[in-house]
């Protein structure tokens, strides 16, 4: 029993992981709300994306003085629409115009990167740097994710509806477009929030892991989302404590969890899982 | 009128005011692609009508019902609905549709009273948290549909038939006058066919505007009251029985359907000169008997006249 207790209380001492475990908890509810909607609009690749746009954001908001994350907000937005005009004006398809647009913007990231001299370590916008939270980035990151996630949950709603039927939903006169730009608008939110702490690479597996889990757990929508929340919170508390035992990078923990919960449920789901299915 | 009726009784539907009319003038619909999907397409459907929208995969069908949706703007011409602009109509709630099996995600999780209740939504407000009143129209809509034993149940667990029902009830609790159906009848057992005819006439009888598009020739004469026929422009429009003629069907389907004919001694030992003609479009097939003018009526199935 002891050991559990040190187990956790020993990494707790710290301040810096202190931080990084509330960081942790916001970061794994928004995310979690959010990766339902996205595994059931097919949106996956959207939120990978979105995320790998907004390395030029970042560059360009600091050469100009501007806070990063308004920088990255830009730049992701800046990568879905531009995916949805090119889609529209051509004959290939969005998946295809997507790697195209998100891949470039990347690239054009990395090029800036070099070239302009930051204060910034790119393996931290990479892959996040949980461990040096700090007070100032927790608040910024707990109003962002705060503000997000109450959004979400408050259209919730009309947002399911966007993904299930939206012919019904312009049958019944609600703004088509304007639902699809909210969803959009909180995606790259919530991608912003996760940076600091998950990096721009897997902050994709938070946005999708919670959600498809929770999938194969549930046929009801709302308990689809209590079961991303507390898988997602739960992977990323657990993730956090393991890497400071394990010595390891915070996020990768916390993805690899996320990962290994969703082999568990895809193997053991009550009535979804493989096994479940081949008993049936 | 019907209509008057139905606003005596249901004065608390605040679409049951309007009367229920459908008005395509010139409408023309292109694709970024340059394929002009429908060309000039007019017609106009008043309350009380079953119309049955008729033509083959690829005749702008589907084309219609966007630009009445909104999904597509036309190049030119106006959809008017309720004698306002469609995007109006649409916003009050006027208008109903109901999906094809196949567009449904059947895998979402969501429940058969949720999908019902989404019905609603265009009644709540913002944050969409059902009233008193809106969980009675739920209820309602499911009874008159027969499912409320599986309001619990995931869409996905339904048979074929349940599936169109609870689409049927979702219309229902909406209470929009004018309904778009797509393809009702495919993949339907016969009885929830007969169920599916059964409501739209009651519908009909309270003053509704149906708009259904269907492969399912031989019921187009049994319920459909008026015919739009397709082919990239609209071919024909107006009653049954002048407009859903062989000839006319033979312009629309031109070739494409299985057709086949008998007459003479196939068919008759004596000097009857009547034959009959079957044109089918994969579904339930049309039946023409008569003489060689080719513009006799379809037969009809009266059986299923009288329930109504």
């Amino acid at each position: 029993m002891m050991d559990v207790w040190d187990f956790v209380a020993v990494p707790l001492s710290y301040g810096f992981m202190q931080r990084a475990l509330i960081a942790s908890i916001f970061i794994g509810a928004v995310c979690s709300v959010l990766s339902c909607y996205l595994v059931l609009k097919g949106w996956a690749l959207m939120g990978d994306a979105v995320s790998h746009a907004v390395l030029p954001g970042i560059v360009i908001a600091f050469v100009l003085g501007l806070p990063l994350a308004v920088g990255a907000f830009a730049a992701g937005l800046f990568c879905a629409l531009m995916t949805g005009y090119l889609k529209d004006n051509s004959r290939v398809k969005e998946d295809t115009v997507m790697g195209i647009v998100f891949s470039g913007m990347f690239g054009f990231g990395l090029v800036l990167f070099t070239k302009v001299d930051t204060d910034q370590h790119l393996n931290h916008i990479l892959f996040g740097n949980m461990l040096g939270i700090t007070a100032r980035d927790l608040v910024e990151i707990g109003i962002v994710s705060g503000g997000t996630l109450l959004a979400v949950l408050a259209e919730r709603r009309d947002l399911l509806l966007y993904c299930f039927d939206p012919q019904h939903a312009r049958a019944i006169g609600l703004p088509l477009k304007v639902i699809h730009y909210s969803l959009l608008v909180l995606l790259a939110l919530t991608i912003v929030a996760s940076l600091k702490a998950v990096g721009i690479i897997l902050v994709v597996a938070m946005l999708v892991a919670p959600g498809a889990i929770a999938y194969l757990l549930t046929d009801r929508f709302e308990r689809m989302l209590v079961i991303a929340a507390v898988v997602a919170i739960g992977s990323s508390a657990v993730g956090t404590i393991v890497s400071f035992h394990v010595d390891g990078a915070t996020g990768p923990c916390i993805v690899l969890i996320q990962a290994f919960v969703f082999l568990l449920t895809f193997f053991f789901a009550p009535r979804r899982g493989v096994f479940a299915l081949r008993r049936a | 009128m019907s209509l008057v009726a139905a606003k005596g009784r249901r004065t608390h539907v605040a679409s049951a005011d309007v009367a229920a009319t459908l008005s395509v003038r010139d409408v023309t619909v292109a694709y970024s692609n340059g394929v002009v999907a429908l060309r000039d397409a007019s017609f106009d459907l008043g309350p009380g009508t079953i119309c049955g929208l008729v033509g083959v995969n690829g005749s702008g069908k589907s084309t219609l019902f966007k630009a009445i949706m909104g999904f597509v703007d036309p190049r030119h011409g106006e959809v008017r609905i309720a004698s306002l602009p469609a995007a109006e109509a649409l916003k009050r709630g006027y208008v109903v549709y109901v999906p094809q099996s196949e567009e449904v995600d059947w895998n979402f999780p969501v429940l058969v009273e949720d999908v019902v209740m989404m019905g609603r939504y265009g009644h709540m407000n913002f944050l969409r948290i059902p009233s008193v009143e809106d969980k009675r129209k739920v209820d309602e809509a499911l009874e008159r549909l027969d499912m409320s034993g599986y309001r619990h149940c995931q869409i996905g667990e339904l048979s074929g038939g349940q599936k169109k029902r609870v689409f049927l009830a979702r219309a229902l609790a909406q209470e929009g006058r004018i309904i778009l159906l797509d393809e009702p009848f495919t993949g339907v057992d016969v009885k929830t066919e007969v169920a599916i005819v059964d409501l739209l006439r009651q519908l009909r009888e309270n003053g509704h505007l149906m708009l259904v598009s269907t492969h399912n020739l031989g019921s187009v004469p049994d319920f459909c009251d008026h015919v739009v026929l397709l082919n990239r422009v609209v071919l024909a429009a107006g009653p049954t029985a002048r407009t859903f003629t062989q000839k006319n069907l033979e312009r629309a389907f031109g070739g494409v359907l299985r057709h086949f004919r008998l007459e003479g001694g196939e068919l008759h030992a004596d000097e009857d000169r009547r034959r009959v003609t079957v044109l089918s479009d994969d579904e339930r097939p049309v039946v023409f008997y008569g003489d060689e003018r080719g513009d006799e009526e379809p037969l009809r199935r009266k059986n299923h006249e009288d329930e109504s």
